[in-house]
């Protein structure tokens, strides 16, 4: 990066810090240093403030290609201070070095997505034959999946060939893991279906 | 990406071909205009469609979709007629002297090499490999004359592939493809470097791993590999699939791209023996030679206590796979009705695999099916009618469904891996709505259950399950922190140190910092020896945010992690000469200063070896350099060759005995649902929109505002030889299937002259379904045939045959 962008990118984060402060400043009446006096108090005060000065900014990385934008997610109220918290906009980050604050029309828009209709609340169920599904608990989901896989690979599971060769796998079983999870989820789901035996596993690097 | 999107920067030309980065990865694109800007790097796009990467290229070159092969072994060929190659680089940095094995051949006639079973549609490959000396290394010809070196049979291979014949099988006009050749061949001294960018347009192709490795050819061939501005960049699809590939959920590998044990190898003394990294050059330093100590650290990570050098660590009681079930293998098998049970977890198959009869079938004859996704998906619903976006009825499918709700990724922390290498952390902003858990939690508690059940009332093969590592402060709730330190490793013993045994390297529990310090005696733990580094002592690496740039060269050392041992460059010990000084001021990277490698990045290679040693940049190879002759590790040979599609307007013009892949996986079914180009005579490839990601944004509602339906793309030409007009409905079917949608007439999308016939491309977008924002539609892999790549089995969606037909009713555009 040269002189011109590194500037370029440390005044966008001064914008940031401008906006904050300007926020702020509604509320504290520490404006007159822009030079209006008292005119610009009497604005001030009657705007708005800036709707994401008083917002907890979150750094995040954008779930969509792998570019993997650096995202900052703004939220009225702080989940690490145990508060509940409502993401209302989202922006590039223009402190990652890869996508420098932008954002495509896929990740501008990613808020539509943590906020889609088509979420999943609760846990659901769809009998054999029915055409519907319906609300279940987590304990009635897992301990039904739980069952039906304990009994499938008991009826299943190959501990040796004709051979005699120690295999331990569980062929009647399928699991395709998303790419859209975090390499620790990654781990804990591979020693999970590995350790169980599956080995009809894959992932969409295939397709 | 053997590079780095920031690194793209520094390349002067840039090749986008299989892919369209301006559309699907606009923010990445951006460091090609950068290139542009402060390079005057040049923009070659060759493509089926005149795509947004195309509209600001300099130079666009048409293809006919599936001959990508055809057009790199055409550039080959120039580059080696025309003497545009980097001399001192593949002299010494490739196998281009190597002798290879008397009795390797092809035959130009049957289009096939040496050791063909045409009934078992396989090779025996004992003839693909070098020739090894009485020393017990490689020999070779450095005067590049002997008749089997690397450099002659190549020679002679890519002969075929004139410009002529580029013109006849690609249908780029040669005086276009000469000028792509020309702009290419530029950078082919040192002073100036060339990137290739691509993505699943040259992976979604029953020949993708060999339109791969004919770019890497290239690049050898220009000295543009490990040099900054150069590479072979797969710009990935998802944001952590490069993560869940290093993770190795995936049909054949484990953590750390180590194998899963096979059932021919039913001990791990017998597994570690079919890996054979014996250095093939004296001073070669083979580093896959270390195998062995990631495999024990993995075990230890997996077994904890349990894995012992007694028991070999556990390694009988990892499943032993009897062949790769990849993605079609398993719904293939899901279609003959021997599969059970199914998880997907954030994976949309009816959509996404190709088929959609096929999948629907498959799926129905399920026991159960548990969809573990933030949103509703297509696959979850597969049993509900959607009229013909989903004929379907439901009291005929005895399936069981459970979907469970999961977080997005605004909801957890946790880290990401990027095209780059980079892995990413990133931290939690709200919780999820309603019930939703995370994919953690989900799975922990899926574990557990399992495991009590066994604990409890015993059962089949129950050890494997009771020896899982399972300490975490939490069991039910690992933390990723705890993960991501797992996935690093630790000592689990003292660790003296190698250089003084008086002193220790590490106290047991301990992070390492370098997978160079993981032991083969079950004294460390590691999950994934490529992410050691990543959580160290000093902390979580991958949560660093210093975006300086030291070098000036855009590398950001100190943002986040990049595998391996932090180096964004791949083997850049070849961005210098073979004494160490770099090959022009302009490319300068790594150099030796006498004593050690140095500058702007982590050297690939020994730290202190000497460039006398001539130990080769390409550490991880056992021949110390790059394979031009891939020996036995492509399916279809050890050069590459051009295969037509498996459904093609014509046959292979060079062999057309065998015209396409000869040792591509055909299941029965599949082969007979072929179409031919009688009755299907157009050339239809699918395509993402920049508005869409895959199937996944159809449930945003401003997503579905911007591109809110299926359409289909043709040419003015087809158009009107189809009486067809711009916004009026069409049909387009292959032998599989049939989809509707409006027509879109663009000259965007080509129609070509290949071997003295018309062929005229059909385009597609992917993204629609019948669940979401946007409208209903039958989804484009109604059309797709099921069929993959012959080493990876990733499914041919960019080259297959369709018809088109005008629906009445009035046009809507």
């Amino acid at each position: 990066m040269d002189k011109a962008e590194r500037y370029l990118m440390n005044v966008q984060f001064s914008r940031r810090q401008f906006l904050k402060g300007a926020g702020a400043g509604v509320a504290g009446s520490a404006i007159g240093a822009f030079g209006f006096g008292g005119a610009e108090v009497a604005l001030a005060q009657a705007a708005h403030s800036f709707k994401l000065s008083k917002a907890t900014e979150t750094r995040n990385t954008c779930p969509y290609c792998s570019v993997s934008c650096g995202m900052i997610l703004y939220s009225r109220g702080d989940v690490k201070k145990g508060e509940k918290a409502d993401i209302f906009h989202i922006e590039g980050d223009v402190d990652n070095p890869v996508n420098r604050g932008t954002l495509c029309p896929k990740g501008a828009g990613v808020l539509d997505f943590i906020h889609s209709k088509q979420r999943v609340t609760r846990p659901m169920h769809r009998k054999p034959g029915s055409d519907k599904f319906e609300p279940v608990t987590w304990d009635f989901a897992m301990e039904r999946i739980a069952k039906l896989m304990k009994e499938d690979r008991d009826a299943n599971v190959i501990e040796k060939t004709r051979d005699g060769v120690t295999v331990n796998r569980w062929p009647t079983m399928g699991f395709l893991a998303g790419c859209a999870t975090s390499n620790e989820a990654g781990w804990l789901t591979w020693k999970t279906i590995r350790g169980l035996g599956i080995v009809q596993v894959d992932n969409q690097a295939r397709i | 990406m053997t590079n780095s999107w920031t690194d793209i920067k520094n390349a002067d030309v840039v090749l986008i071909m299989g892919g369209n980065a301006a559309e699907a990865h606009p923010c990445g694109f951006k460091w090609v205009t950068e290139a542009k800007h402060h390079n005057k790097a040049r923009l070659i796009v060759v493509d089926p469609r005149f795509t947004r990467s195309a509209s600001v290229s300099d130079f666009y070159c048409p293809i006919r979709a599936g001959t990508d092969t055809a057009y790199l072994l055409g550039v080959i060929n120039y580059l080696i007629t025309n003497d545009k190659i980097h001399r001192d680089y593949v002299a010494n940095y490739t196998d281009v002297s190597f002798i290879v094995k008397d009795g390797f051949s092809f035959d130009e006639q049957e289009g096939v090499y040496s050791g063909f079973n045409a009934n078992g549609r396989s090779y025996n490959r004992d003839t693909w490999d070098y020739e090894i000396g009485p020393d017990g290394f490689v020999v070779r010809d450095t005067t590049l004359q002997h008749p089997r070196s690397v450099y002659q049979l190549l020679k002679k291979h890519v002969s075929r592939y004139t410009p002529e014949m580029v013109e006849r099988i690609c249908g780029s006009p040669k005086d276009k493809f000469l000028k792509v050749c020309e702009m290419i061949s530029s950078t082919a001294n040192g002073e100036k470097s060339m990137t290739i960018m691509y993505a699943l347009g040259w992976t979604q192709h029953s020949h993708g791993s060999q339109n791969i490795r004919t770019a890497a050819m290239i690049q050898l061939l220009l000295g543009n590999q490990g040099v900054p501005g150069g590479g072979v960049n797969a710009l990935r699809g998802h944001s952590n699939v490069q993560g869940l590939t290093d993770i190795g959920v995936l049909a054949h590998l484990t953590p750390g791209y180590l194998g899963i044990p096979r059932e021919s190898e039913p001990t791990f003394a017998a597994h570690l023996a079919a890996r054979n990294f014996r250095p093939l050059q004296p001073n070669s330093v083979s580093f896959w030679q270390n195998y062995k100590k990631f495999y024990v650290s993995l075990l230890k990570a997996m077994y904890g206590t349990s894995a012992t050098a007694e028991n070999d660590f556990g390694y009988d009681w990892l499943p032993k796979i009897d062949k790769v079930y990849d993605t079609l293998q398993i719904f293939d098998l899901v279609y003959q009705g021997k599969v059970n049970g199914f998880v997907c977890q954030g994976f949309n198959p009816l959509l996404s695999v190709p088929n959609k009869a096929k999948m629907t079938a498959g799926l129905s004859k399920l026991k159960f099916l548990v969809a573990i996704d933030p949103l509703m998906t297509d696959t979850a619903k597969f049993w509900e009618n959607h009229g013909e976006a989903n004929p379907v009825d439901p009291s005929k499918i005895q399936t069981e469904v459970f979907v469970l709700p999961s977080t997005c990724f605004a909801e957890d922390e946790g880290s990401f891996t990027n095209s780059s290498r980079t892995l990413n952390w990133r931290w939690k902003a709200a919780d999820g709505p309603g019930e939703a858990r995370t994919d953690i939690a989900i799975m922990a508690e899926l574990f557990l259950r399992i495991r009590d059940l066994y604990a409890k009332d015993g059962g089949k093969a129950a050890d494997p399950v009771l020896k899982v590592d399972w300490s975490y402060a939490n069991s039910k709730m690992p933390t990723p922190d705890e993960l991501l330190r797992e996935l690093n490793g630790k000592a689990v013993a003292d660790i003296p140190d190698p250089a003084d045994a008086t002193k220790t390297l590490y106290k047991a529990g301990q992070q390492i910092a370098s997978f160079a310090q993981l032991r083969d005696d079950g004294s460390t733990m590691a999950a994934c020896w490529i992410y050691t580094g990543a959580y160290t002592e000093r902390g979580n690496q991958t949560a660093r945010r210093d975006n300086a740039d030291p070098s000036g060269k855009n590398v950001f050392p100190n943002w986040g992690f990049a595998w391996p041992a932090n180096r964004r460059v791949l083997y850049n010990r070849a961005s210098a000469d073979p004494s160490g000084k770099a090959w022009s001021e302009r490319k300068s990277y790594i150099t030796w200063d006498g004593k050690r490698w140095g500058g702007a990045d982590v050297p690939d290679y020994g730290p202190t070896l000497a460039p006398e040693k001539a130990a080769g940049p390409f550490i991880m190879n056992a021949e110390g350099v790059a394979r031009l002759f891939a020996r036995k590790l492509m399916a279809e040979g050890p050069f590459p060759e051009h295969y037509e599609p498996f459904e093609s307007p014509v046959v292979n013009a060079l062999h057309p005995k065998t015209s396409n892949n000869p040792v591509a996986r055909v299941f029965q079914k599949d082969r007979e649902e072929f179409g031919d180009a009688k009755k299907f005579p157009y050339v239809a490839t699918t395509y993402r929109l920049t508005e869409h990601f895959h199937w996944w944004t159809k449930t945003n509602k401003l997503n579905a505002i911007v591109q809110p339906e299926f359409f289909v793309e043709i040419s003015p030409e087809l158009a009107k030889e189809k009486n067809i007009s711009n916004g009026q409905w069409v049909k387009v079917s292959s032998n599989r299937g049939s989809v509707k949608g409006k027509a879109v007439i663009s000259k965007r999308i080509s129609s070509l002259m290949v071997d003295g016939k018309k062929v005229h491309h059909v385009g597609m977008p992917i993204h629609y379904g019948f669940i979401g924002e946007t409208k209903k539609a039958i989804g484009v892999n109604a059309l797709t045939p099921f069929v993959g790549d012959a080493n990876t089995n990733t499914p041919e969606y960019k080259a297959f045959l369709v018809n088109i037909e005008p629906l009445s009713g009035p046009a809507v555009s």
